[in-house]
């Protein structure tokens, strides 16, 4: 039977099905793995109360771990610690700004951009700071919709929580 | 009442304000009147929906009796459900959406900042995360409230007559029971009392700066404790409901 960790690594390879480019590792959703007599459990936790990729993303565990030698594989939702942008690598930021999806900004300096007030983010196209907030929801839960002044494409952010 | 009862009954009732009022704001869906605000309202449909899941998930735990969150969504009558009158009054205009929206999601920062302290790990841990998504919520009414009150004359009448019809279902989140009796004692539940001020300050400062008036507290409506609600939450359960009475244990 494999071990907890070679079960973790198994899993850190998947990727989001929203922001393929990162893994559910890298977004800091997978949070550990447990064996218990024989059989495995998963734990992962939502970005989002509503993330509606929740389902997807255990699909993808089971299916990862089907015919592996690990039991019988339960996935667990936990809530607690409260999953936050902050537990993003910067590794994973950077390939969040490759893809076109602005990074969040650490929690503390945030706050500004919650108001709706501060033009600290940058535009993932062409590096300005000179960009506005279209609307504080975007395409996903997870997102803003903003625009860059200077090179007039509009991006997303992914907001701070 | 035992604990175990009344712990049921208030996560039953934390659950059924998000399902139904998550509903409600889904219910915008392709009727936005900008696309980013269609978008915006259903990701907070998104985020009550997520609460009630796990709220409903907990409630069924706590129950003991084999249920799920789906039974207890979507196979309880009207009777049953424990949601406050204010979730089910229907959309109206879109700054009547937004006027119920800013008292609900003032009220739901109170509530949930204070319930993340609960002795409860579960509330406590669920709490946490609907603060975080509370806060943009409250931002959103909050910019729309300033924006239809400071704005033309219409959307300036428009949405205090929203606030002086809708402000008689407010006083009925403060209400309480022998549930939160036992559970205050048990340093699960929050006094209600306690957020009173902080809710009507946030309510205060945003109608001001809006040019809005504060409306007064007069008759205040009243029922949903006791499971005696508007004739909406019916109508809402009918819809939200009918796949399953029609179909039961309907899975895809």
């Amino acid at each position: 039977m494999l071990n907890e960790q070679q079960i973790y690594d198994i899993l850190s390879e998947i990727p989001d099905p929203e922001i393929p480019v990162i893994t559910i590792k890298d977004l800091g959703i997978l949070q550990r793995v447990e064996i218990k007599d024989g059989n495995c459990e998963v734990y992962i936790t939502p970005t989002y109360s509503g993330c509606p990729a929740m389902k997807l993303i255990e699909d993808q565990i089971q299916e990862a771990l089907k015919e592996k030698n690990v039991g019988k594989v339960s996935v667990k939702l936990v809530y607690s610690p409260t999953w936050t942008t902050d537990w993003i690598t910067d590794e994973a930021k950077e390939k969040l700004r490759k893809y076109g999806i602005a990074p969040p900004l650490h929690s503390t300096v945030d706050k500004g951009v919650l108001i709706g007030k501060a033009k600290v983010l940058k535009c993932p196209q062409c590096g300005s700071q000179n960009t506005e907030m279209i609307s504080q929801f975007g395409s996903t839960a997870c997102k803003a919709l903003y625009k860059c002044l200077d090179c007039k494409e509009p991006f997303d952010y992914f907001k701070c929580i | 009442m035992t604990k175990q009862e009344a712990l049921f009954s208030y996560t039953l009732r934390l659950g059924d304000n998000a399902l139904i009022l998550g509903h409600r704001l889904s219910e915008w869906s392709s009727k936005g009147p900008l696309l980013e605000e269609d978008i915006a309202m259903t990701n907070m449909a998104l985020d009550l929906i997520g609460r009630a899941d796990a709220m409903l998930k907990y409630a069924a735990q706590v129950e003991g009796k084999g249920r799920t969150e789906d039974d207890l969504a979507y196979k309880r009558g009207e009777r049953q459900f424990l949601c406050n009158l204010i979730v089910q009054l229907p959309n109206g205009d879109f700054g009547y959406t937004i006027a119920r929206q800013l008292i609900m999601s003032a009220f739901d920062l109170c509530l949930y900042e204070e319930l993340v302290k609960s002795k409860d790990e579960t509330i406590a841990a669920i709490s946490a995360k609907a603060v975080k998504e509370v806060k943009y919520h409250l931002k959103f009414a909050t910019d729309w409230t300033l924006r239809l009150g400071d704005g033309t004359e219409e959307s300036h009448q428009r949405i205090q007559k929203s606030f002086n019809d809708i402000w008689m279902y407010t006083g009925e989140l403060f209400e309480m029971n022998e549930v939160d009796a036992i559970l205050i004692k048990e340093g699960i539940a929050v006094d209600l009392n306690s957020l009173k001020a902080r809710w009507k300050k946030i309510m205060t400062e945003v109608l001001l700066e809006a040019t809005l008036t504060v409306p007064a507290d007069a008759y205040m409506q009243t029922g949903s404790r006791k499971g005696v609600h508007t004739e909406n939450l019916g109508y809402i359960l009918a819809e939200m409901q009918y796949l399953q009475r029609a179909y039961p244990d309907a899975k895809w």
